[in-house]
């Protein structure tokens, strides 16, 4: 494999940074998009990509592969940027973003040919119906590959998410993981004020889910909770990944404003400057420089 | 042309239900998903015979259709069923993103076609399904005239076809006329009867009453070309337009909305490629309603003899028309 894997949080932090950057640059380039969402998922996607995934970006059909289903179709920047990281394709195709003959479509098409991904998506409330699908292929063949799903919080308002629930449930589908990303804002405002979401450990539990929650921002946590959920040996696991809307920037962290907003030219040097001195901090901290 | 004979009356759905269960016999890897009605539909038969290939998951259509996606993302050949109505609508996103946009091959087969569902009424009688899975892009969509031939367009969507298919079939006894040697080709029309003077391109229960008129037509000195129009997406262009160019005339015939079913498929391209005067036979913009199957077919429309009015006044047009 020729990925950077580690299980160090602090070389986790530093890719999750590098994607952060490459997220922001893509999208100021493409001029439309979804920042906020996909700055908050950096750290899920780089734990998911560089530490806990069975894959290989020089194989990307390889059968033994886990796979990871995307929901929230439109926080692709940060799944585009990852694989990119990975060595899917080239960083140079991020510039395509959203543009006309891209592989980088708004929201993933599998129809365009990108390595890597799994699912064409983005109407919300699909993606843990296939992954359940997925998982009982996995079952009926008994492989031992694991299938990961990243939901949105706001996605949990669609019916069709607890039909899914449900079933994984009910066909003991512990090959299934799923990540909520728990940022509670979502469009309209606050999750809680849009449709109450909670309580939402509760609802899992009730659909006979293992559940877990942790910081989703915080790379060891976000281990330690795979960690725990990866042996679970009767039923499907879901980790409630409690994150920041466009974490890393501070001036728009938990802003629900920039749900789908990008920044303009100025305001991407401004927040690549401020993720380039926390690169910095964490260098100096670890006394590693690149 | 060899006259077809009714062998006696059989629902098409159990020739979907043949077809399935043959088709997992010879391919381990056809999977059969249920949403609770498994044996009105027909999928009762697989579901005993392969238990372990038969996924319950209940009154949930949503996730049967994400479901069926995932299987066959990892190589599965998935096939759905339940009553037309909502196999197409309830999951009508699902299909549209997670099927046809992935263009994944998944079966789904739509039960409870027409008003032939009876009783029932309005809710259960699938009567735009055609119409909505057809405007799907990837998706291909069936309409098979007999139970045999559903077996037939069964077998052939599972084991020999790419990609999204819908396959249509109904719920009443109806006649059951086609030879299993008679060859089915997805996307191939085919010619039940020669004529000259007007084309019946029907489909599904139809087609028995287009024969029937096409007899009753040869007595009023009418000259009735029939095709069976058993696929209606990719619709045979050169059927069509063959018939257009060479009878001069056609009525379209089947036991579904005209808009945007048979009659809008082939008016779209008989315009396009050679117009000629048409006639509609189906569903015009109504609901059905509770009622004996015959009666209803009868009330709304969708017989032979219906079929045979819309060919005299056919006639009447395309000689005024000179």
């Amino acid at each position: 494999m020729t990925l950077r894997q580690t299980k160090d949080p602090e070389k986790l932090n530093q890719i999750a940074t590098e994607i952060r950057k490459s997220v922001i640059q893509s999208l100021t380039e493409a001029g439309s998009g979804h920042l906020g969402g996909s700055l908050g998922l950096a750290d899920v996607f780089t734990v998911l990509y560089f530490s806990v995934l069975h894959h290989n970006p020089l194989d990307p059909k390889w059968p033994d592969r886990d796979r990871l289903i995307l929901s929230i179709g439109h926080v692709a920047p940060v799944l585009y940027a990852t694989l990119a990281h990975a060595g899917y394709f080239p960083l140079v195709e991020l510039h395509s973003l959203r543009k006309l003959g891209s592989r980088l479509q708004g929201h993933p098409g599998r129809e365009h040919g990108l390595p890597g991904l799994e699912l064409s998506a983005g109407s919300l409330g699909q993606g843990l119906s296939v992954a359940v699908g997925m998982a009982i292929a996995g079952k009926l063949d008994l492989r031992m590959h694991k299938i990961y799903a990243i939901l949105g919080d706001g996605e949990l308002q669609e019916g069709s998410v607890w039909e899914s629930a449900m079933a994984a449930a009910h066909h003991h589908l512990n090959n299934l993981i799923v990540i909520v990303d728990r940022n509670g804002v979502q469009i309209d405002g606050k999750t809680e004020d849009v449709m109450r979401l909670e309580p939402l450990e509760e609802k899992w539990k009730s659909f006979g889910w293992q559940v877990e929650c942790c910081d989703g921002n915080n790379t060891g946590q976000l281990l330690e909770a795979f960690n725990k959920v990866y042996g679970i040996i009767d039923k499907p696991s879901v980790i409630i990944a409690h994150t920041r809307m466009g974490k890393g920037i501070k001036s728009i962290e938990g802003n629900f404003h920039w749900h789908g907003k990008v920044p303009d030219p100025d305001q991407a040097k401004e927040f690549l400057r401020e993720l380039s001195g926390i690169e910095q901090t964490v260098d100096e901290a670890s006394g590693n420089k690149i | 042309m060899v006259p077809f004979i009714n062998r006696g009356n059989k629902p098409t759905k159990t020739g979907f239900g043949e077809g399935l269960l043959e088709a997992g016999k010879r391919n381990h890897s056809v999977i059969a998903i249920g949403a609770d009605i498994t044996t009105s539909v027909g999928i009762n038969l697989f579901a005993e015979t392969f238990p372990d290939r038969f996924i319950s998951l209940g009154i949930a259509e949503q996730n049967c259709i994400g479901v069926a996606t995932g299987l066959a993302l990892e190589g599965k050949i998935p096939v759905f069923s339940t009553y037309g109505v909502f196999a197409t609508f309830r999951a009508a996103d699902q299909i549209r993103i997670s099927v046809c946009y992935n263009n994944v091959h998944v079966i789904i087969g739509g039960a409870h076609a027409g008003v032939s569902v009876g009783p029932d009424g309005a809710t259960h009688q699938a009567l735009e399904d055609i119409a909505v899975m057809r405007v799907m892009p990837n998706m291909s969509v069936l309409s098979p005239c007999d139970a045999t031939q559903t077996k037939l367009a069964t077998l052939a969507a599972i084991e020999n076809y790419q990609g999204p298919v819908y396959i249509r079939f109904g719920r009443e006894a109806m006649p059951d006329f086609t030879e299993s040697s008679l060859p089915f080709k997805i996307g191939k029309a085919q010619l039940f009867r020669e004529g000259y003077d007007l084309t019946i391109a029907a489909t599904g229960h139809l087609v028995w009453e287009a024969l029937m008129a096409a007899e009753e037509l040869q007595a009023h000195g009418i000259s009735a070309r029939v095709l069976n129009v058993h696929t209606i997406k990719p619709l045979d262009e050169e059927a069509i337009v063959r018939a257009a160019r060479e009878t001069g005339a056609i009525i379209t015939a089947e036991e579904h909305q005209v808009a945007g079913g048979l009659g809008g498929a082939v008016a779209e391209m008989v315009t396009r490629y050679c117009p000629v005067p048409m006639e509609f036979v189906g569903m015009n913009d109504r609901f059905g309603e509770s009622g004996n199957a015959i009666a209803l077919m009868e009330k709304y429309g969708m017989t032979a003899s219906m079929i045979f009015k819309c060919g005299l006044r056919l006639v009447d047009r395309k000689i005024k028309n000179g």
